[in-house]
């Protein structure tokens, strides 16, 4: 099992080497630099830079030499924790991601937690109690999960909740509590808002999950070895826990490789209407202001949630399923 | 108020068909699958009895209802699968009463009591009957966990004398093996372990050779009959190969399309088979006196349809002594036709007894 983390964990600078170059590339797709932006917003409001001031800015990037060398000196900069500033708010990168990234995080394993929570009783539920009432019921409940698209969902209820209630829903954080600093109090604020976006991100997922563990455990509940479990005279719902749905929790797991991603970067809508302090919002801006350094880090910070979430779920998969343990440590 | 079966009363029937040593008797067992496209009656009025150290060896070809009446007798026939008719007694313990099973929810916790407990049953495939994410041990020790109430230190115990007593090399370190890190004779040695750790009263063996090369075969036959006799096991033995039941039952009863054709002890049956289908069955079986390169005479057409099965005789389509006007009209009842072997067909209605 050790063999087989190290083995993955051995994997980790090649996928991001990989990453940051993809994330550099698209840094690189717009037109001119930023610097030229920068300038021409400078003109814009009047002011004027002279051409000292330009150079130093492109020497400070590197932007005056060729891509490779900016490469690697962004890398380097990276490397020693420098993510550089952000053109548009005129602030440290790492600043304006910080509190944002442990915001994101936080909501999304909250929308992991919630997703399998929910799904996996249904799941089993509705795969035990086959075309029963209420598995049609889920099964309908699935589809209009799956079917809708998490922001429409999150402007129905913020309308709802407007329009019937006077409340608004969104941010993460009650006003008072927005700009401060981390104390019990904005702990316990935070926790009475973030089960709705929560709830909203997670309905999807739930739905297909659920839809997948039904599938597979469905496959499961006729194999010989449930008549073997009921011939040992075990009691019907423990044997269903023991075996099938240990079985059928595989393909589930692996499925934890792309949701988790898809949960971080798929908020980015939904956050936006929703007004969540997370990271989603923030690279929306920086794409529209050209915030090319910001967004950069943004969807490097992407793809290593990415890695971080497939790595995970690899793991998990090895330590339920010994025939992958065995095989590839 | 369970009810149960008192030897006196057994024998004011047509024969003295329960003794002391009875450890099973089925009666009029019928099991039937609803469908939408119709009933299949996968087993059709079954009657047979298994005694204290006896083997017997139920034979017939797929799909004739074996494995369906055992999983009847064991209660765990799954939908749309249902017990219709007939009394499965058991005797739980000895010089006790026997107990009709079907008066148990087959769910609740009596007869779960009984599964794996009093009654066990040896799987087909032992590789699918076996989890492949849990270990050996883990699947063992459940297995006497269910029933007794010892700790898992005393279970493993259990289990590492129950895989030395069959044969399992090194058995201490095959606890911590999952069943696809084993051999297919192994495996069936597993799943064999596994039947005896409540040391059971009756054993059910359902084709347990079939998925196991020739060699390994023949050891996992002497080893049951071994275990078989030593504890002086009831034992119910399925099979399609009547080569294995020579080897291994006292008593056989030969099933087709879900009816018993003939019944009787091994010797009878071998010697001097009375039904068209065991003699068609026998002439099937290579011998070592068979020349080479010969085909060897099979049986005519093919299984019927379960929801189509033909009137009277269940066999007539296929049998080579039918009688036009009779066996295609009445169905033949069980007869005696000597004190311990039976057969239903009509080319045995001279001396008809119905031993119902």
């Amino acid at each position: 099992m050790l063999a087989f983390i190290l083995k993955r964990l051995m994997t980790l600078p090649l996928l991001m080497f990989i990453f940051s170059v993809l994330a550099f590339i698209l840094i690189q797709a717009p037109p001119g630099d930023f610097v030229t932006s920068y300038v021409a917003e400078l003109a814009a409001s009047g002011s004027s830079v002279d051409q000292l001031q330009i150079d130093a800015l492109r020497q400070l990037y590197g932007l005056d030499q060729p891509a490779y060398m900016q490469y690697f000196k962004w890398i380097w900069r990276m490397l020693h924790g420098d993510l550089g500033i952000s053109l548009d708010f005129q602030k440290p990168i790492s600043e304006l991601i910080g509190q944002r990234l442990l915001l994101t995080v936080l909501l999304g394993v909250a929308t992991l937690i919630f997703t399998f929570a929910v799904a996996l009783p249904i799941g089993i539920f509705s795969a035990t109690r086959q075309y029963s009432f209420l598995d049609y019921f889920f099964t309908v409940f699935n589809y209009v999960g799956v079917a809708t698209p998490t922001f429409m969902t999150a402007l129905i209820l913020m309308w709802l909740a407007f329009s019937q209630f006077g409340i608004t829903i969104t941010g993460l954080f009650s006003p008072e509590f927005a700009d401060e600093s981390w104390s019990w109090a904005r702990v316990i604020d935070l926790s009475k808002h973030i089960w709705l976006p929560m709830v909203i991100l997670g309905l999807d997922g739930t739905a297909r999950l659920a839809r997948i563990l039904r599938a597979n455990l469905l496959d499961e509940l006729n194999k010989p070895y449930m008549e073997m479990a009921r011939a040992k005279g075990m009691p019907e719902w423990r044997l269903v826990l023991k075996y099938p749905v240990r079985l059928a929790l595989n393909p589930l797991v692996s499925s934890l490789g792309w949701y988790l991603p898809l949960i971080f970067s798929g908020s980015l809508i939904v956050a936006t209407v929703l007004n969540l302090p997370t990271i989603g919002p923030l690279l929306l801006r920086s794409l529209i202001s050209q915030d090319m350094f910001l967004a950069g880090t943004i969807v490097l910070t992407y793809f290593g949630l990415a890695v971080i979430g497939t790595l995970l779920s690899d793991i998990l998969l090895a330590w339920l399923d010994p025939r992958i343990r065995m095989e590839e440590a | 108020m369970r009810p149960t079966l008192t030897i006196e009363r057994c024998q004011l029937g047509s024969e003295s068909f329960v003794n002391n040593e009875t450890i099973l008797s089925v009666k009029g067992l019928k099991t039937e699958f609803v469908l939408d496209e119709g009933t299949a009656k996968a087993v059709d009025g079954v009657s047979f009895k298994v005694d204290r150290g006896q083997v017997v060896g139920i034979v017939g070809e797929s799909g004739c209802g074996k494995s369906v009446t055992i999983k009847s007798i064991m209660g765990i026939i799954q939908k749309p699968g249902k017990i219709v008719e007939g009394r499965i007694f058991f005797r739980l313990k000895q010089n006790e009463e026997l107990v009709d099973l079907r008066s148990y929810d087959s769910r609740g916790e009596e007869m779960r009591n009984i599964r794996g407990n009093d009654i066990a049953l040896i799987p087909q495939e032992p590789m699918a009957a076996l989890s492949p994410v849990h270990t050996i041990g883990n699947q063992l020790v459940e297995a006497i966990r269910l029933h007794r109430n010892i700790s898992k230190k005393e279970a493993e115990k259990v289990a590492v004398e129950r895989m030395r007593q069959v044969g399992m090399p090194s058995p201490e370190e095959r606890m911590s093996v999952y069943s696809w890190q084993l051999s297919g004779g192994l495996r069936q040695r597993v799943m064999i372990a596994m039947a005896l750790m409540c040391n059971p009263r009756l054993l059910i063996a359902d084709e347990p050779t079939t998925a196991i090369d020739v060699t390994t075969q023949a050891q996992v036959l002497s080893l049951l009959r071994e275990l078989q006799s030593a504890q002086e096991l009831a034992m119910i033995f399925i099979t399609h190969d009547l080569g294995v039941v020579a080897q291994i039952a006292d008593y056989v009863v030969v099933m087709y399309l879900g009816k018993v054709v003939e019944k009787g002890p091994v010797d009878d049956i071998f010697h001097s088979p009375g039904h068209p289908y065991t003699k068609a069955l026998l002439a099937s079986i290579p011998t070592i006196h068979t020349p080479a390169r010969e085909e060897l005479p099979t049986i005519g057409g093919s299984l019927p349809h379960p929801f189509n099965r033909p009137m009277g005789c269940p066999f007539h389509p296929r049998c080579a002594a039918f009688i036009p006007g009779t066996c295609d009209k009445i169905p033949p009842t069980l007869t005696k036709i000597s004190s311990q072997h039976s057969v239903s067909c009509f080319l045995h209605s001279e001396n008809l007894v119905d031993t119902q």
